[in-house]
């Protein structure tokens, strides 16, 4: 009889591909066959791509990963791998078809924020523990002053990940100096750029590591309560912090007088309602309070007087992941990586037309085309890659002839985009970017707070020229007024949504400024996307008359008997691109 | 404690919920998320009462239920669809998603909800799933790597589900 572990990766990715219905299969077929193995969960690898990911461990200790598991598949994999003994190697990452792509994903990484991500299951504290879980805080409380602490995050060189790249040891410095009883340490979990997932990733994977990282800042800077403000589109993200929470006050990592010490602490989930301007610090403070999320004028900084006016450090949850790490090995062994400005590594979200979706953990320095190439595998429809889109609404779209910058925060900011928080989006040649920028304005007029007057009246005076734009109606001049409102909104904002609202606008038009004359002159749009400015017609030569379009198309714009050719009427026709997306004769033209 | 009704649900809730997170003007937030997670939106009734209740101002707890994104002060269908327009979902076409969405549901232009109530469909910045956009979440569960005919074929086997129970 074998022995065995089924591990079923469970964060949101590997849900949204059907692991639960894989991980019910299991259930019922070990329960059917009595099969000798422990069902159990993971959270995430990042190889998101591949999911539902199954880990198969047998009794000879050795591991599998099957990847795109099916209920099906399941039901193989324990006749044959779990009951046999037989690894059906096909289907498994070490083998099988994956083999190639997934080397090429995972060999270039250096993992030390995703270091136990896919590995363990986030809901139980003992497989934490056993990878050098909460030794890093037993080591600081127990061995290290505070100051020692800071020093050890200083020589680390690590910056802030939330996107701004404060060091992060210079901002526990200022609180840990500030005047005053009571501080506060706050973990920025309030991932709202679209297109990024990096802490998403973190909290539903490995929630302890980045408990662990809070703790430790709460020792360093005399905190004796820690906020994790975390939205509330991430239930599971949600759902597993509190279990952490739970498991670490009964083990005695929270609470009074850890370690036999005189150092106090307990940590609170907050809940986002949904706004991004939250992400920035005096916002999400705001907020905490109970506020709406508006931006106050620094000075004072947080780290003087902050939450409930006291000094406050927020850090977000990839910076503090890396803390532990930091105890444990030394700072000295975050600074190997990275540039000279730039050190340790940078967790990456890559989305959009990407081959290889998921989240990478890459050194710093790493050259953007490393990360496009050969992490991402290029896009998924195989045509290049035209721009890489960094740091959500705040960034901007790097383009490919740029890809030979490499991963630092000034090397980055000169072409105008940013490292940011980690959103990676992948755009081909099918992707408009006039479209791409009309949709961040689109996003940021929408969630500006309303403040600032440029920020609230500009970006909305800015989405409108975007949206005349992509729909034919643009003038030369409108380019220039974008121009001009680009540059005042990014001035007279108050804080970091207004000030890098105009980003993706400026980026596209700095290297992409063909797409908008195109639109503007000669209206069209090279992508073929903005759709007043297409139209459809059917290929008559390709046509087969199989009637696929006729009926897929919801405005009834299509006639044509059977197996003839059918045609499109462009007085009916909405433009909504359901018969180029049916056809598959490829009879449809878009121009 | 009230024995008052409001959609349905009894404005004790509102009692408790203070029990739970306290009476300092901070406890809003939570307060609010607690609310709408019981009635699926914020009813007046409900928001004077906490203001009555607390050290909160009408003033903060309006504007607090008016600024963030996840407050609803208008009842919901039964179910939440969540369209992801993220920047990811964007590229690979949640347009046509969220076309096909109010196609499958009947909705028309401007409606968010269905003539029977049953669905509110709502268009969300990011949901954080984009290696497998574009998607949609129906209540807690995600939908990826979706097309127009997946989005029908969805809501076919939900109602199959449903006229099977």
């Amino acid at each position: 009889m074998t022995a065995g572990q089924i591990i079923v990766g469970m964060a949101s990715c590997g849900v949204a591909a059907g692991a639960q219905e894989v991980y019910q299969a299991f259930e019922q077929k070990i329960e059917a066959t009595g099969a000798q193995a422990e069902l159990s969960v993971s959270g995430c690898i990042g190889t998101c791509f591949l999911e539902p990911l199954v880990k198969v461990r047998g009794a000879d200790g050795r591991e599998w990963t099957y990847a795109e598991v099916t209920p099906e598949r399941a039901d193989r994999i324990v006749d044959q791998h779990v009951l046999a003994g037989e690894p059906i190697r096909e289907w498994t990452w070490e083998e099988g078809v994956y083999k190639d792509a997934v080397e090429a994903f995972m060999g270039p990484q250096v993992r030390i924020v995703l270091r136990n991500c896919g590995l363990i299951n986030p809901e139980r504290i003992d497989e934490y523990l056993a990878r050098d879980g909460y030794k890093a805080i037993e080591k600081a409380v127990t061995a290290m002053t505070p100051e020692e602490v800071i020093q050890e995050v200083k020589a680390s060189g690590l910056r802030g990940r939330g996107g701004a790249g404060f060091p992060t040891g210079l901002k526990w410095q200022f609180a840990h100096d500030a005047a005053g009883e009571d501080r506060y340490l706050i973990c920025n979990a309030d991932e709202g750029d679209p297109g990024a997932f990096m802490n998403r990733t973190v909290l539903e994977s490995d929630p302890h590591s980045m408990l662990e990282g809070m703790i430790i800042g709460g020792y360093a800077i005399g905190a004796s309560r820690g906020f994790i403000y975390c939205r509330a589109e991430y239930p599971l993200a949600l759902k597993r912090l509190d279990i952490a929470l739970n498991q670490a006050r009964e083990r005695g990592f929270l609470g009074k007088n850890l370690f036999g010490s005189t150092f106090s602490f307990d940590i609170e989930v907050r809940q986002g309602a949904g706004a991004f301007v939250c992400g920035e610090e005096t916002a999400l403070m705001a907020s905490i309070e109970g506020q709406r999320g508006m931006p106050r004028l620094r000075p004072p900084y947080p780290t003087t007087a902050g939450l409930f006016g006291k000094p406050t450090v927020i850090n977000n949850v990839n910076t503090l992941t890396n803390i532990a790490w930091i105890i444990l090995h030394g700072g000295a062994a975050l600074a190997q990586y990275g540039t000279p400005g730039t050190k340790g590594t940078k967790v990456f979200s890559l989305a959009g037309k990407v081959a290889r979706g998921g989240s990478a953990e890459v050194p710093m320095g790493t050259p953007l085309h490393k990360i496009v190439q050969e992490i991402g595998g290029g896009s998924f429809s195989g045509k290049p890659v035209k721009a890489i889109q960094m740091g959500g609404p705040s960034g901007g779209c790097v383009p490919a002839t740029l890809f030979d910058t490499v991963v630092d925060y000034e090397e980055l900011a000169k072409t105008g985009a940013i490292v940011g928080s980690g959103g990676m989006v992948f755009m081909d040649e099918d992707t408009c970017m006039v479209d791409i920028a009309r949709f961040f304005l689109n996003f940021t007029q929408d969630e500006s707070c309303g403040k600032c007057t440029y920020c609230r009246v500009g970006t909305r005076r800015m989405l409108e020229i975007l949206t005349r734009i992509c729909s034919g109606e643009g003038t030369m001049e409108d380019i220039d007024t974008l121009e001009e409102l680009a540059d005042k909104v990014k001035n007279t904002s108050l804080c970091a949504l207004g000030g890098t609202a105009p980003n993706p606008v400026l980026t596209t038009l700095r290297y992409f400024r063909d797409e908008y004359i195109a639109h503007v002159r000669d209206h069209t749009c090279p992508a073929k996307v903005c759709r007043p400015l297409l139209t459809f017609s059917v290929i008559e030569e390709a046509c087969t008359g199989c009637g696929a379009c006729r009926r897929a198309c919801p405005a009834g714009a299509i006639s044509g008997e059977k197996k003839q050719v059918h045609a499109i009427d462009p007085n009916l026709c909405i433009k909504c691109g359901v018969c180029y997306e049916t056809c598959r004769f490829d009879a449809i033209l878009v121009e | 404690m009230s024995n008052e009704m409001v959609g349905g649900v009894a404005l004790s809730v509102v009692d408790r919920m203070i029990e739970r997170y306290g009476t300092s003007s901070d406890a809003a937030i939570p307060i609010l998320l607690g609310l709408q997670e019981t009635y699926g939106y914020l009813p007046l009734e409900a928001l004077q009462r906490v203001t009555d209740k607390t050290e909160t101002t009408p003033n903060q707890v309006y504007g607090v239920a008016t600024f963030y994104g996840q407050f609803r002060l208008k009842p919901v269908g039964e179910h939440i669809v969540r369209v992801c327009h993220g920047t990811a979902c964007h590229v690979r076409g949640a347009v046509g998603i969220s076309e096909a969405l109010s196609e499958a549901l009947g909705l028309k232009d401007g409606e968010d909800t269905t003539a029977d109530n049953k669905y509110t469909v709502e268009t969300v910045a990011c949901l954080g799933c984009c290696s497998l956009s574009p998607v949609i979440m129906i209540d807690d569960k995600v939908y990826g790597k979706l097309t127009r005919k997946k989005v029908k074929d969805i809501f076919k086997q939900l109602e199959r589900e449903e006229s099977n129970q």
